[in-house]
């Protein structure tokens, strides 16, 4: 089953700002990134999503739906958390999360019964009979996460759910979405500007810029190239470049950073080796998966 | 610790249960805005106001059955109940349509409640819904209790009861109609702006704006003018529907034989007041 199809899709406002243009693209279930910068027209493609706005042409189907026809089905199965504020501070989040379940239509004792289950698995336990008022930052963006899911969608609209979060939090947060669209069997459509935050739990990535879509495709497909081994030293960089090289591992220099492809098991041992014989002091030594972002940095730099 | 005191994580668990309609989440909605009215579900600050509004209504009441019951003179009516407390109405709605409305507003809460199978009408006409029943129990409990004083203490047996009943479900209607109007004024008001304390001060505005145009109104020398001045300002307007309606509701003022023409403005103000709601939420709802 195909999760979301869209068919040049076009969204204009005021005939000449072009929020979304002549987007074509089908997802599939899962977790998946929607990445842009600010004002590349995420927002735009949740609401029309949602139904809430109508796009200028083309044509959008969620769950093989058209949301601006059968508005009130789309909304039965989707839970939307957005990007702003949307908290009462005068309620607790036990009875706000209560109330938003029984208005998506969950009788009472139901509504009641999986707000506690939805707070709980965001991670809130006693503090959800306190004020949100007096929440933190995660807080909130945890109750905001859980009215999306009390409702128990099939597909989960995100808008940047790691807003304002330190990096703990945002590591909780993206964790927590990971779960949720492996684990709770619901799929999960996260927006960012961060490209190197999503993808580390998506499982396709949907990439636009100013309303046209950059590429589309699921990371494995991306992230075929080989991880990179990320090397900072705080002196001698250079030293231990040529060390590296010398002993036949190709040495990529970004800014203070040695990247070193991990062709081999043994490529940790031998910079390992090559800092120690050089004696310098090293700051980090940490495998990531950089090719998803350069790719689009070169595709954004191409199109701009 | 024992093995029963253990918690287990039994993972997510789907919703198989009944989804209920639109009528049921419009019900749900009410009910929520009813108790917001008076303060249910919120920190205790925000009962004093309504509370205290009730308590005098009641006070009031009870003080007016006494005086009945002891030296059998009737100080107001029922009717006359409802527009003499028409000031402490105004405080009430003042209060609580911004609490009903602007609050959303303020807060956020809009995108949560419109992403949700729910249309603007069902939202606002749970909210309007609301604000009526909240503003009809202020005045239709304590003409109740003034009911209770009179029947048990009338002195014609169960006719005397029959009497009272009488009076007291024409009264009924009337503070169903000052709750309609001033529900559908001090919502729509509300709904213009997420800061309470301006939605507030806008509400007492216009209700006292008006006044003075009354009042103006009443000392010109034509009669026609006089019996037409009512229709200046919604407290005098529900008053001229009640003298329509119900003969002899409303002794001190007069409107002549121009009693429709106050029934038609009530119902136009009525339901421009809601058309505009309406309009403003579409409006809000697809942001």
């Amino acid at each position: 089953m195909t999760l979301i199809v869209t068919q040049a899709l076009t969204k204009t406002y005021g005939g000449r700002v072009h929020a979304l243009a002549d987007l074509t693209v089908s997802v599939e279930p899962g977790v998946i990134g929607l990445v842009g910068a600010n004002g590349a027209g995420k927002s735009t493609f949740i609401k029309i999503m949602l139904g809430l706005i109508a796009p200028t042409s083309g044509s959008v189907r969620v769950f093989d739906l058209d949301p601006t026809i059968d508005t009130d089905k789309v909304r039965a199965r989707v839970g939307y958390m957005p990007e702003h504020d949307s908290l009462p501070p005068d309620v607790s989040a036990a009875e706000f999360v209560t109330h938003l379940g029984r208005v998506s239509g969950l009788p009472r004792t139901a509504a009641r019964e999986r707000a506690s289950e939805a707070l709980r698995h965001v991670g809130l336990y006693e503090e959800r009979y306190r004020q949100i008022g007096g929440y933190s930052t995660g807080m909130k963006q945890r109750v905001k996460l859980a009215q999306a899911l009390v409702h128990d969608p099939d597909l989960l609209l995100l808008d940047e759910p790691t807003n304002g979060l330190d990096p703990a939090g945002r590591d909780a947060m993206l964790a927590l979405v990971h779960r949720i669209g492996t684990e709770f069997g619901i799929s999960v459509v996260v927006c960012s500007h961060l490209l190197g935050e999503v993808e580390r739990i998506c499982d396709s990535l949907i990439a636009i810029e100013g309303g046209r879509l950059l590429r589309a495709d699921r990371i494995s497909a991306m992230t075929a190239a080989s991880d990179v081994l990320a090397v900072e030293v705080s002196e001698g960089t250079d030293e231990l470049a040529v060390a590296l090289e010398r002993i036949g591992l190709p040495v990529r220099r970004e800014e203070r950073l040695l990247l070193v492809p991990l062709e081999s098991e043994s490529a940790y041992d031998q910079i390992l080796k090559a800092v120690a014989d050089l004696d310098l002091p090293l700051h980090r030594l940490d495998q990531r998966r950089h090719r998803v972002a350069e790719l689009f940095a070169q595709r954004e730099t191409a199109d701009v | 610790m024992s093995e029963a005191s253990v918690i287990h994580d039994i993972g997510y668990q789907r919703y198989t249960g009944p989804r209920l309609g639109r009528g049921a989440v419009f019900g749900s909605l009410f009910v929520h805005g009813l108790r917001t009215a008076f303060g249910f579900g919120r920190p205790a600050k925000s009962k004093i106001f309504p509370w205290l509004v009730v308590g005098i209504v009641v006070l009031v009441a009870v003080i007016l059955a006494a005086v009945r019951a002891q030296t059998g003179i009737i100080p107001l009516t029922y009717i006359g109940f409802a527009d003499t407390m028409s000031w402490v109405v105004i405080l009430f709605v003042a209060i609580v349509a911004p609490e009903l409305v602007s609050r959303d507003m303020r807060a956020g809460v809009l995108p949560l409640y419109f992403s949700r199978p729910l249309r603007a009408a069902d939202y606002i006409g749970s909210k309007f819904a609301a604000l009526v029943a909240a503003v009809w129990l202020v005045l239709g409990v304590p003409q109740f209790i003034m009911f209770l004083g009179a029947a048990f203490t009338t002195k014609k047996g169960m006719s005397g009861v029959w009497t009272e009943v009488g009076d007291l479900l024409p009264a009924w209607g009337y503070s169903l109609l000052w709750a309609v109007l001033f529900a559908a004024i001090s919502l729509l008001i509300a709904s213009l702006t997420g800061k309470r304390a301006f939605a507030a001060g806008g509400i007492v505005a216009v209700f006292l704006m008006t006044t003075p145009v009354f009042g103006v109104l009443q000392i010109l020398p034509s009669d026609t003018a006089q019996q037409l001045a009512g229709l200046a300002s919604p407290m005098t307007l529900i008053s001229g529907v009640g003298m329509w309606l119900i003969p002899g509701a409303n002794p001190d003022f007069s409107i002549g034989r121009f009693g429709a023409v106050y029934g038609i403005e009530t119902v136009v103000l009525i339901s421009a007041c809601l058309l505009l709601l309406l309009a403003r939420y579409r409006k809000v709802a697809s942001l």
